[in-house]
């Protein structure tokens, strides 16, 4: 039956411009439906995702309303005329009508979050979204710091922080939610003061432990996004793996002297950190922060844009770092950006996963075996107490410190020499294979490492490995040599 | 782009403060030119919700659309976007207009206190729906 529908003007550019159209069909609904299959776009103005007719929209058949008579089944006639009318509602405050329930904010509140309201991304049912949230920190180190500020600040409704450190002076350098007063204090109790300093009205949640294989699933179901602000690959692993298994956005940020990296891993949407990285680096190949250093004001960065996506996740915005690496060169000042693609392979997010539950992630980045003496390069060692006895005893001991130069000049052991990692094995000569040889670097790693590499250059002399390297000395011989 | 007179605006914003504390609403009437929408008229509609809910809602029934419809075609203008004022609250949309909304019309939103309108903003829906955009208002 040809009926004639009228086009309301505003939707009339989804219509081809026409303002009246006319299509075959025995129901209003069908009518409906044949004119938004011919005009798709219209749809979407019409109808909502459950394909329902939108609540404020209103279809006359010749002047009734079809909700007066059988809805989108009310048949229609030859010549009839379908009018599709809007009724117009709308309003400052959502209701709770409107289906989410959401807390309401407090005057306060209000005025506490005037900056984000006044803008239409946010507003206030964003404001009662990022209200309603709850974000897990893994870590309150140089990364958390800034994530943990902001997300308060913003007034995030629940934020857990997860460390079991206690602030050192070394933090300090970058862990701006720490304070020279917090020294010697458990990390999670001086974050949480500081957190709610910045924001009374939201709640803290303390998690005093490390996070391990067995807590993770338990600790992750509580929250809507977990934020990766961890400095080690046993636990980003595990991040990684527990985010997957339990469907939550994994916010990943990573720093290292100058240089970071930002991603939002998202297994329902797109690649996790295994698709980017498969496997970890062999131990020891990477250095830490604590070895490697880092700009204090990365971390301010790196962890700035996590908070950034942590709250447009949660205000449902768009153009989130998934499937996007973000890298940020803080010396040369540069953003560049890799695409990323989930892997069909991935072990953890592919079609056919073989990690189904968490797993033991020290052995699976080799930290285990790295640990383990191997036995057919045995490392002898000293610890500093001894090596202080033995030159007060007059021995004849020869020191190569094989640390960097500015460490050097931070700091060293008296009667040293400097022959730094890269350059111990071309300066071997300098080296008296006659004289016993302590070797120390900052903590015992690097100095283990240039053990090994001028034995397999065939050094003959004896090398022994000054355990802790100058830490251990500034803490157990001479505390004037200050620990950096 | 909009074209409002000033009379007009000053029209709507004596609406909002007359009826604040709750929300008023009417329809904008005009044409639509290449350059944009050209408002000639307010046309001020009674809130049409109940007493309890007037306060942060406001509704235009579509029989009082269709009679401004009417009374706009005889005068050889059209609908082209609607008025209403937010008590207390931001002159922006909430989510809540976002899903009773339908892109070109023009959504003119003031804010009111009990005196005094402050902000007047235009917003057009985007037109996959997911935003409102602020529109600019020329007055003339």
């Amino acid at each position: 039956m040809p009926v004639t529908i009228t086009i309301p003007a505003p939707l009339r550019q989804f219509a081809g411009g026409q303002s009246q159209i006319i299509v075959e069909a025995n129901t209003a609904g069908e009518a409906l439906n044949s004119l938004t299959t011919t005009h798709s776009a219209l749809r979407r103005h019409l109808f909502n995702d459950q394909n329902v007719l939108r609540n404020f929209v209103n279809v006359y058949l010749n002047d009734e309303d079809i909700r007066h008579a059988s809805g989108p089944d009310t048949p229609v006639k030859d010549g009839d005329t379908i009018m599709i009318v809007p009724s117009i509602a709308g309003g400052a405050v959502v209701e709770s009508e409107v289906g989410q329930e959401l807390p309401e904010l407090s005057n306060e509140e209000i005025m506490r979050y005037s900056r984000h309201l006044i803008m239409p991304e946010v507003g206030m049912q964003g404001q009662r979204r990022m209200k309603a949230a709850s974000v897990l920190m893994i870590g309150t180190g140089g990364l958390g710091a800034p994530v943990g500020m902001y997300l308060a600040a913003a007034g995030i409704g629940r934020i857990g922080i997860v460390d079991f450190d206690v602030v050192e002076e070394s933090n300090l350098q970058r862990q701006i939610i720490h304070g020279t007063k917090d020294l010697g204090r458990r990390k999670i109790e001086s974050a949480r003061d500081r957190l709610r300093d910045i924001n009374p009205h939201i709640e803290i949640e303390t998690h005093e432990s490390r996070l391990t294989s067995q807590n993770a699933m338990q600790l992750f179901q509580n929250y809507d996004v977990i934020v990766d602000g961890t400095d080690n690959f046993p636990t980003r692993y595990l991040v990684n793996d527990a985010c997957v298994l339990s469907g939550k956005p994994n916010v990943y940020g990573s720093i290292f002297r100058f240089e970071g990296q930002a991603s939002v891993f998202w297994a329902e949407k797109g690649a996790c950190y295994r698709c980017l990285y498969p496997e970890p680096p062999p131990p020891g190949l990477v250095p830490s922060c604590a070895e490697g250093g880092v700009l204090g004001v990365l971390p301010g960065i790196v962890g700035a844009i996590q908070a950034n996506e942590t709250i447009k996740f949660i205000l449902g915005g768009e153009d989130l770092l998934i499937n996007r690496l973000l890298l940020f060169d803080a010396w040369a000042m540069k953003f560049r950006e890799f695409k990323l693609r989930k892997d069909p392979k991935c072990p953890v997010c592919g079609e056919n996963p073989t990690v189904t539950k968490l797993i033991d992630y020290e052995e699976f980045c080799g930290m285990a075996a790295h640990q383990a003496p191997q036995p057919d390069t045995k490392l002898e060692e000293i610890s500093a107490t001894e090596l202080n006895a033995r030159r007060l005893r007059g021995d004849t001991l020869q020191i190569i410190d094989v640390r960097e130069p500015h460490e050097f000049e931070i700091a060293r052991i008296p009667g040293t020499k400097l022959i730094p990692l890269g350059h111990v094995v071309g300066r071997m000569n300098e080296i008296d294979p006659e004289a016993e040889t302590i070797v120390h670097c900052k903590g015992g790693v690097r100095s283990a490492k240039a053990i090994a590499a001028l034995k397999r250059a065939g050094f003959q002399g004896r090398l022994v490995n000054l355990k802790g390297g100058i830490t251990a000395w500034s803490e157990d011989v001479d505390p004037r040599v200050p620990k950096y | 782009m909009i074209f409002v007179p000033k009379q007009q605006l000053t029209e709507i914003r004596e609406h909002g403060v007359r009826d604040y504390p709750y929300e008023c609403c009417g329809l904008l009437l005009g044409s639509y030119t290449a350059e944009g929408k050209v408002v000639t008229e307010t046309y001020p509609i009674s809130n049409a919700r109940e007493e309890s809910a007037k306060r942060n809602r406001f509704l235009i029934t579509p029989d009082e659309l269709m009679r401004g419809e009417r009374y706009a075609a005889s005068r050889d203008l059209e609908v082209v976007g609607f008025y209403h004022s937010h008590p207390d609250s931001p002159a922006v949309p909430s989510n809540y207009d976002l899903e009773h909304a339908w892109p070109t019309y023009s959504y003119i939103i003031v804010s009111t206190r009990e005196d005094e309108a402050t902000d007047l903003f235009s917003w057009e829906q985007q037109e996959d729906r997911s935003r409102f955009n602020p529109e600019e208002i020329q007055c003339q």
